[in-house]
């Protein structure tokens, strides 16, 4: 569209010098642009809708105690507070079990990887294939990895933050590769003409320069694991927690289990209760989201 | 250089213990280019393939975790009766395992969220990528990439509470239940159109400007050049959107979990309840089945039947996307 308008601006005397964007002026062109705007109002407005729902169906019951209280069998007394800090725990571990490995297989890939290598071939294609494999999956695969190696009680930390870190392992090896991709082939040539060697120039000079597109697709990657409950369902994580999760092999609930539990109980209270757990998760989503693209868009460096 | 460093980790020894090529000794140097042997970046690179190797390591545990269950439910039902048994009830006395009936709600669960997610994602898609103006798609991108950001255990709640009992039943006053496909299917749509639209908009982004613009000089207006010129361009690129967008909606757990339905019939309306292939797992694991129990290996069952599906669905989708890659 640019370059139409560039290449038009040299011959002053066309109407279409001045610089207004085209308009539509027949009835089709017309309304075929209302379509297109109303199919992204028909998304944003049922965004609206559910936030003003969720806020609605929950608020009342959106205070202290939620965040205070265990779970109990009055929706009165009930809270959310083993669940919150059992998805502090969850994502913490998945943070530190992934990031580093997410980030390490992709500077192989992109840094070091010889690209027609047919094993370099095989596992380019299993990352973009495992990015798509149902979440469920992944936890009929840390079910089946805890019974083998002889787990009795397979709903503990580190099994969840183990399905869930196989989960978004993908995710985070495609988003660093991006950004490492993004960096200037100059900077590498660089550095490696004052005597660095490859690595000295991966690690001080590409990866410094990628870290916002790093923590941009971890951050987003982490926030998918967050709100992610079927894994962890199989796991068993679905049980009544009325202590604080304390360890990697501590039993543990999440924020989204919790939610799932509320929502299938009949009365009326702890609905509201599933309402006023989702405003917090999807607080939190909507945090997480919004600081990756504020990292995205005032960190990252255009070359 | 890589070639050096590797070669000359043998001489690491003699190096050190003359003090390395860095200190004038008077010592008759080595070649200049070859530089300090490092040991260390040896075990750095073995480490990152390493972390590369979980990818496939990955790959194979799941085929691994899902066959060996999957063989020991094959041996006692046989494969026909499993992939076109009409009648799924694991848990009877008279235990029949037909898949049939899962797979019409993940047909119908399915085909709804396609039909919701298909046209908005590819409108939204052809308005970022032909008319918006760079500020303003800077700013929609985002609130669109919102809807895939929601946790699905909250788009459940909102399907079964809201459309569900709210929309459905007091204000369009519709003959159903307590849950339906419909619902289900309508929230998983929304739930996938960044999916469809973010795909559709990096195809129809990547098609040359020269196209365009040779569509503008013989008067086409932007409708139809969008139409009939980047569309077309882009098809490959759009069909693996949509093909990935299949993908997320058979695998999609806790929205049908929630809001389809939990008995395994044959679904026959929209407004029918059912119980998807991943809402019988996710019900199944809240069950208590015993490790080497048959209801244990039926999980199993279904989820490799689940887990093929997308595979196929999964290639179709990166064989599609490789297309558009090496046409511009």
């Amino acid at each position: 569209m640019r370059s139409l308008k560039d290449s038009v601006a040299t011959a002053p005397t066309l109407p279409l010098s001045t610089g207004e964007r085209p308009r539509e002026r027949r009835l089709g062109p017309m309304m075929f642009l209302i379509v297109l705007w109303l199919s992204l109002l028909v998304a944003v407005v049922f965004l609206l809708t559910l936030i003003v729902n969720i806020v609605l169906e929950g608020g009342s019951r959106f205070g202290l105690q939620l965040f205070t209280e265990y779970p109990a069998s009055s929706p009165d007394r009930a809270g959310a507070r083993p669940a919150i800090l059992g998805s502090i725990w969850v994502i913490g571990v998945t943070a530190v079990l992934t990031i580093p490995i997410g980030v390490a297989a992709a500077v192989h890939l992109e840094e070091f990887a010889d690209k027609k290598h047919w094993f370099n071939r095989v596992i380019e294609l299993n990352v973009q294939n495992l990015a798509a494999v149902p979440s469920i999956v992944y936890g009929l695969l840390a079910l089946a990895f805890l019974t083998l190696i002889g787990v009795r009680d397979k709903n503990i930390v580190i099994g969840g933050a183990l399905a869930l870190s196989l989960l978004i392992l993908p995710v985070i090896i495609i988003a660093t590769r991006e950004a490492i991709r993004a960096v200037p082939s100059e900077i590498r040539d660089g550095s490696l003409a004052l005597g660095a060697t490859k690595w000295q120039t991966t690690w001080r000079q590409v990866l410094p320069a990628s870290v916002p597109g790093i923590a941009t697709g971890s951050i987003l990657a982490l926030s998918r694991a967050l709100g992610e409950a079927a894994p962890l369902l199989l796991l068993g994580a679905l049980v009544f927690v009325s202590f604080d999760p304390n360890g990697l092999l501590s039993g543990f609930t999440t924020l989204p289990i919790q939610i799932f539990n509320w929502t299938g109980r009949p009365q009326e209270g702890f609905h509201e209760l599933a309402a006023a757990a989702s405003i917090l998760l999807l607080g939190l989503l909507l945090l997480m989201n919004g600081l990756a693209i504020f990292i995205r868009n005032r960190y990252q460096k255009r070359w | 250089m890589l070639a050096n460093t590797t070669a000359s980790v043998t001489e690491a020894t003699t190096t050190a213990s003359t003090g390395g090529p860095t200190t004038p000794s008077g010592h008759p140097q080595r070649s200049l280019f070859a530089g300090r042997a490092r040991p260390g970046e040896a075990v750095i690179k073995l480490g990152l393939r390493l972390a590369a190797t979980v990818a496939i390591l990955t790959t194979i545990g799941i085929i691994i975790a899902l066959l060996v269950p999957a063989i020991g439910f094959f041996r006692e039902v046989p494969v026909f009766d499993f992939l076109f048994g009409d009648r799924w009830a694991p848990r009877f006395a008279d235990a029949s395992f037909g898949v049939i009936p899962l797979v019409t709600a993940t047909l119908w669960t399915t085909a709804i969220a396609l039909i919701v997610s298909v046209p908005l994602g590819l409108g939204a898609a052809i308005l970022l990528s032909e008319y918006a103006r760079p500020g303003v798609r800077k700013t929609l991108k985002p609130i669109l990439e919102l809807l895939a950001g929601v946790p699905t255990v909250v788009y459940g709640l909102f399907a079964l509470q809201f459309i569900q009992a709210t929309v459905f039943r007091d204000w369009l006053q519709l003959d159903t239940g307590a849950f339906s496909v419909l619902a289900a299917g309508l929230v998983m749509g929304i739930m996938i159109i960044p999916t469809v639209a973010s795909i559709s908009e990096d195809a129809m982004s990547a098609v040359p400007m020269s196209l365009r613009q040779g569509s503008f000089a013989l008067g086409a207006n932007r409708m139809q050049t969008s139409l009939r010129v980047v569309f077309p361009a882009a098809l490959s690129g759009v069909m693996a959107a949509v093909v990935l967008g299949i993908s997320r909606a058979v695998g999609e757990t806790m929205i049908v979990a929630i809001a389809a339905g939990n008995q395994a019939r044959i679904v026959g309306g929209p407004l029918e309840q059912g119980q998807t292939m991943t809402g019988f797992i996710a019900n199944a694991a809240l069950g208590d089945s015993r490790v080497g129990s048959l209801e244990y290996d039926t999980l199993y069952a279904v989820g490799l039947l689940l887990f093929a599906i997308t595979l196929i669905v999964n290639f179709i989708s990166i064989r599609l996307v490789r297309r558009f890659r090496q046409a511009y």
